[in-house]
């Protein structure tokens, strides 16, 4: 469980980046955090594995206060994949950007050999394990930052901004690889401003404006309320733009899943014809 | 006439085992608006990189087949003689950006053309009311917000007036709402000046609607070119892994099941919207 309790955070000279921020994610949630460039989303998001510390305020992660340990102890159990990979990435090759941390936290070597193998095979790396990640694609050095992380199965992972440069499939596998660590009873919080994958995968969903939480709930509420949204500059996912159009026929405003969309559309047809 | 032409372009990175981009033979006509998609890793950016030359001059590399840009064969063509013809806008403005202030750098590549001063604050200022940063004209470009800095790095390129402007995913760090501005402006500027746009895009939700020529990459390989509704409803080309823009999906499931609704296959929620709503009015 991860808690922030009224956290308040000034980068050094500049002005306060959160202005008194509240939130609990319990163990197995999955949520996604959206809001404007500036809006303090990866100041908020950097304090869950203690790289920040709060000015004003407490964040414990499962307990234990961050202030009161260190990043390395707190990483084992959080893991976090920045925004940009070029932050992140400094190996070789992508073998050894994935074993890295593996290797760090002292797992023997047969079971850094098959996390690897596993974590490869996972983001669809594996033709790239001999090659350097400076090499590859943006799209794809991305995923190397990502395997570099799951490769050590934490139990609390923290994606900044997971699909920018990802095509369909890739975004398709990781959102069920997300699905699929929250069976398992484990965290997933990302950063985002992409509604669709949003919208597609329902998490709950929080959106910030300049250092504060202005909306938490769930997406078919937060992502169809326009007054909101804007607040936050995100769009409405395409589908509750079909249904903020055909809300003069009297349809519900609040669909985002085009499964339902369809269903209501074809309901109402029938019933016409 | 074609202001981008290329034959069986076929181009391998040095050291690479294979080649990036496998025998691509495409057509641009001047004052397109062309969209290129595809896998991660298909091949799109190098195709781009091909077309100002930054593919073989500086990567280097083996290239084989011919391209012509803008009437000119880049590879007699120095980088810095194509830059007049056809500008680069990258994903992250950061990496393009360096001057002072906002001005200083749309300024930077017609200093180096040694254009004479009254000309060069002319096409600035020109370039900076276009993208509509003409304000924070003396703002260092690393104290603005990240949408103002994409604004910057594609007045940079205007500022030189080219015929091509070449954008390779120029919003993904962006918030939505700054996205949908940007390609505003770039709608704009190929509707209005007449600048051939190629757009390098995963997110066709956003952008599908802006381009009249699609171009779909896989494995090096162009796989589809033409009229982006056309090739937006084929099944193949959900199958290789392009996203395709949810109002195109629910037209097609909707037709699938059945729903009497126009022919012409829609590419934004505005579009599918009236075809529902004209297939639900009574008769």
């Amino acid at each position: 469980m991860i808690e922030a309790i009224d956290v308040h955070f000034s980068y050094p000279n500049r002005v306060e980046a959160l202005k008194g921020v509240s939130i609990t994610i319990k163990d197995g949630e999955f949520v996604a955090i959206m809001g404007q460039n500036g809006a303090g989303k990866s100041t908020l998001v950097k304090h869950f594995n203690g790289l920040l510390k709060p000015t004003i305020g407490k964040v414990r992660a499962d307990g234990v206060e961050t202030t009161k340990t260190s990043v390395a102890a707190l990483s084992r159990n959080v893991g976090f994949v920045f925004q940009n990979p070029d932050h992140q990435l400094f190996s070789e090759t992508v073998e050894d950007e994935i074993a890295f941390a593996l290797k760090n936290f002292g797992f023997a070597a047969e079971v850094i050999e098959s996390r690897v193998t596993w974590a490869l095979n996972l983001l669809s790396l594996t033709q790239y394990r001999k090659t350097s990640p400076f090499l590859l694609s943006g799209g794809e050095r991305k995923r190397v930052a990502l395997a570099s992380v799951l490769a050590w199965d934490p139990k609390t992972l923290i994606l900044d901004e997971p699909t920018i440069g990802q095509d369909h499939e890739q975004k398709e596998i990781l959102r069920q690889f997300i699905l699929q660590m929250q069976t398992q009873g484990k965290t997933v919080v990302i950063v985002t401003h992409d509604v669709e994958f949003v919208a597609e995968s329902n998490p709950r969903v929080v959106l910030m404006k300049e250092g504060k939480i202005v909306a938490d709930g769930v997406g078919k509420d937060i992502l169809t309320d326009p007054a909101l949204l804007e607040l936050a500059s995100i769009v409405l996912p395409q589908i509750a733009q079909v249904f903020t159009k055909l809300s003069i026929l009297g349809f519900p405003k609040n669909i985002i899943d085009i499964y339902e969309a369809k269903q209501i559309i074809l309901k109402a047809w029938e019933s016409e014809s | 006439m074609a202001i981008i032409e290329t034959k069986n372009l076929t181009y391998t990175y040095p050291g690479a085992s294979k080649p990036s981009i496998l025998d691509v033979s495409i057509n641009v006509e001047k004052g397109e608006f062309v969209l290129i998609t595809g896998p991660s890793g298909c091949g799109k950016t190098t195709l781009c990189r091909t077309f100002n030359g930054l593919v073989p001059h500086f990567y280097q590399g083996e290239m084989k087949g011919e391209i012509s840009v803008a009437g000119l064969d880049t590879l007699n063509h120095h980088t810095y003689e194509m830059a007049k013809h056809i500008g680069l806008v990258f994903q992250n403005p950061e990496n393009q950006l360096f001057a002072l202030s906002v001005e200083k750098d749309v300024a930077f590549g017609l200093e180096n053309m040694g254009f004479p001063r009254e000309e060069m604050r002319k096409k600035v200022d020109w370039a900076l009311n276009l993208t509509d940063i003409y304000d924070l004209r003396e703002r260092s470009p690393h104290e603005i917000s990240g949408g103002q800095q994409q604004r910057v790095a594609i007045a940079s390129v205007l500022a030189m007036e080219p015929e091509i402007i070449v954008l390779d995913e120029p919003t993904s760090f962006l918030d939505p709402l700054s996205a949908e501005k940007i390609f505003e402006v770039i709608y704009d500027l190929n509707k209005k000046q007449g600048i051939t746009v190629i757009l390098v895009e995963h997110r066709l939700d956003l952008t599908a609607k802006y381009s009249d020529h699609l171009i779909v990459m896989d494995q090096g390989r162009v796989r589809f070119e033409g009229k982006p509704r056309e090739i937006l409803s084929s099944e193949e080309t959900r199958l290789i892994g392009v996203g395709i823009p949810k109002a195109t999906l629910l037209y097609q499931m909707l037709k699938k099941d059945g729903l009497n609704i126009s022919e012409v296959i829609p590419l934004s929620s505005d579009e599918l919207a009236d075809e529902i709503l004209e297939a639900l009015k009574p008769s």
